[in-house]
């Protein structure tokens, strides 16, 4: 099918500039709304970013390795024997950032006037740094040092609820693997601050050989954790770490069920949003179109009856959407891709938003500007942009000739 | 067989109660590289006799064949070839793209059948000095007189040389000297290229040129004979 493809162009190019302040307006339409496609999601992505970062922090981890029970019952006798040769090759992995062993365990906590019930943490202090824990948390005393450190660090709200002070000494109770009661006594010798009120209510750390002995379990240990470069596919270091051990290997998206399933329910928040942009553009751009066809009846009539085809008519209409389309998507994301670059040290709301720091949300929000979003407002727009304008392009192609030419007189 | 043979076509319009006969049981057969004028009072059918052999109108009946080829059964992009490759066209009012040059106007039929750059350029030029708009070709419609673009829209519907050129009033606004030279060299074309050509006027001056001429009134052949041209 010949259309004049060099005929049919140059005419659609002249028509989208003889409405110059139509086409500038839509053209201004677009690219606002490819903005808003592009830099929103950015800044949704960011907050997602942020909150899946800080809960890895708490969790942490991306993906650990237990004994097989005990997720189900995280108790003393479901423990790990400490890394084997084998292990220990796969975490020299590039894909491997960093990585620690833990021993965690139900635990009951008491000063002089108080019980509690908590998660007791037998840790590296070394390794939980390099995985996340920051030193800055620290709010009173120190951290530990080493896994032989005899001191305990607690959180501030459970300092309080027991009703104690750095310095002064408690007792932790558990069960050994045989079952019997194991218990000893600490001195506080650090107190840390958590965004979650109830991990400083919850977590207490002592050093991870300390609680070995204590529980008599040897160099065994309940997790190990493993932290890679890329949190959003841990699966592939998952994968791999299981490959070499028997135990259970899990990634954090398996861990926390609610933050994975958000990261998800994202992709199809993003693709629902840039639609509904669209949608709002797409009265606009038919419109428009819809206009430039009345407008023409007459041109329309005249090139059928100069030997264009009816298809041609159709295209030289979708071909001009196109050029609109095409000029709108190169300023829309010119526009995206410099704010989000210029806001790139992060967009401060802490004066006009307080409330979102109770929320657990940062009142700092940095846009991240994924390619494949990106790529996806373009899509979204040249495909919905071309079949918004099919309708308009067939009304055109529509007319007899005769009826277009006779609206002269 | 006849260039152009036409077989009991009639086109109403219905206007309020009463009917308007734009084409009523007209039949007749024009030979491929004659010379023909249509004439007749306003509203005798000429221009609806025009677009129906075009193929730019439905009839309500009546058969209508360019060289053998059923025009009335012709699909809408066979109806479209067929003009752009067979068919020159001069309409009576609405001739120009208006965003398109004199020059690219000419050129627009040659583009869509295709016809190379260089070729192209060169015979848009060339037709329009013969037409008398040297100087012009890059002005766009808007910047022309009725007369320069009524010429443009000549210029383009002999430029490829067609079979048939079927042309609506193509003299309406010209002065005499450019009325005269653009007959003789409608006639050239015709003897040279046996290219029929079918003008619709009310003007004497072109009637005398034709070798025949068919009169119309109220939709019907009321006249057809032949002359000798000047
Ligand atoms: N679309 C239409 N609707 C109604 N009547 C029409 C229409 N087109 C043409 N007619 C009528 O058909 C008749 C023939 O019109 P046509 O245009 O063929 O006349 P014409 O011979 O070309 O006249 P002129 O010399 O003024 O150009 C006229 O009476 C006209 O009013
Ligand atoms: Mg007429």
């Amino acid at each position: 099918m010949r259309l004049g493809v060099v005929a049919v162009s140059t005419l659609a190019w002249r028509n989208l500039w003889r409405n110059y302040r139509r086409t500038m307006i839509m053209l201004l339409a677009i690219s606002v709304g490819v903005w808003a496609m592009i830099f929103m999601t950015a800044v949704l992505r960011g907050m997602v970013d942020n909150m899946v970062t800080q809960a890895l922090d708490t969790l942490p981890g991306y993906v650990q390795i237990h004994a097989p029970n005990y997720l189900d019952d995280p108790s003393v006798t479901h423990s790990l024997p400490a890394p084997d040769p084998s292990l220990l090759q796969v975490l020299g992995d590039p894909l491997v950032a960093a990585w620690t062993s833990r021993v965690k365990v139900p635990a009951m906590i008491s000063s002089e006037y108080e019980n509690r019930g908590v998660t007791l943490i037998g840790v590296d202090p070394e390794g939980e740094q390099a995985l996340g824990f920051d030193i800055h948390d620290i709010t009173q005393g120190r951290f530990l040092v080493g896994a032989n450190d005899r001191g305990l660090v607690i959180g501030r709200k459970l300092l309080q609820r027991l009703d104690t002070r750095l310095g002064k000494r408690i007792v932790i109770m558990s069960q050994d693997p045989g079952n019997s009661i194991a218990d000893r006594g600490f001195r506080i010798v650090g107190v840390f601050r958590a965004d979650l009120e109830s991990r400083e209510e919850n977590i207490v750390y002592a050093g991870r050989s300390v609680v070995q002995t204590m529980l008599g379990m040897g160099s065994e240990v309940s997790e190990i954790a493993v932290r890679g470069h890329d949190y959003r596919h841990p699966q592939v270091l998952a994968d791999k770490i299981q490959a070499e051990t028997d135990a259970r290997v899990s990634s954090w998206l398996e861990l926390d069920p609610y933050l994975s399933t958000m990261m998800r329910v994202m992709d199809g928040f993003v693709l629902v949003w840039m639609v509904v942009v669209f949608l709002a553009l797409s009265f606009g751009l038919v419109n428009t179109l819809m206009m430039a066809v009345f407008e023409r009846i007459r041109e329309i009539g005249l090139m059928q009856a100069l030997g264009m085809r009816p298809s041609a008519i159709v295209y030289q209409f979708l071909l001009e959407s196109l050029l609109l389309l095409l000029l709108g998507l190169l300023a829309g994301n010119l526009l995206a891709v410099t704010t989000i670059y210029v806001l790139r040290d992060g967009i401060d709301l802490s004066g006009v938003a307080q409330g979102l720091e109770m929320m657990g949300a940062a009142s700092v929000m940095y846009p991240v500007l994924q390619w494949p979003d990106l790529v996806l407002a373009n899509v979204v727009v040249i495909v919905l942009g071309i079949a918004t304008s099919l309708l308009p392009a067939w009304r055109a192609a529509r007319y007899l000739p005769v009826e277009a030419i006779a609206r002269t007189s | 067989m006849a260039a152009i043979s036409c077989v009991d076509l009639c086109k109403y319009y219905q206007q309020g109660d009463a009917v308007i006969k734009g084409l009523d049981h007209v039949s007749l057969e024009i030979e491929q590289g004659s010379f023909v004028c249509l004439s007749g009072p306003s509203g005798s059918g000429k221009t609806t006799l025009l677009n129906a052999i075009g193929g730019l109108d439905k009839l309500d009946s009546g058969k209508i064949s360019i060289d053998g080829e059923r025009v009335d059964q012709l699909g809408k992009a066979a109806l479209a070839d067929l003009r752009l490759h067979s068919i020159g066209f001069v309409f009576q009012a609405y001739n120009l793209i208006p965003v398109l040059s004199a020059r690219e106007n000419v050129e627009f039929v040659m583009q869509v059948q295709g016809v190379s750059a260089s070729e192209r350029k060169q015979r848009a030029f060339r037709i329009l000095a013969e037409v008398g708009l040297q100087g012009m070709e890059d002005r766009r419609p808007a910047q022309l007189s009725g007369g320069q673009q009524q010429r443009v829209a000549v210029a383009r519907a002999i430029v490829s040389q067609p079979k048939l050129v079927l042309a609506d009033e193509p003299t309406a606004n010209l002065d005499s000297a450019s009325l005269e030279k653009l007959m003789a060299r409608f006639r050239e074309l015709n003897k040279l290229h046996r290219i029929t050509f079918l003008i619709a006027t009310h003007d004497e001056r072109v009637m005398s040129w034709a070798e025949r001429r068919i009169g119309m009134e109220d939709g019907r052949v009321i006249h057809d004979a032949l002359q000798a041209p000047v």
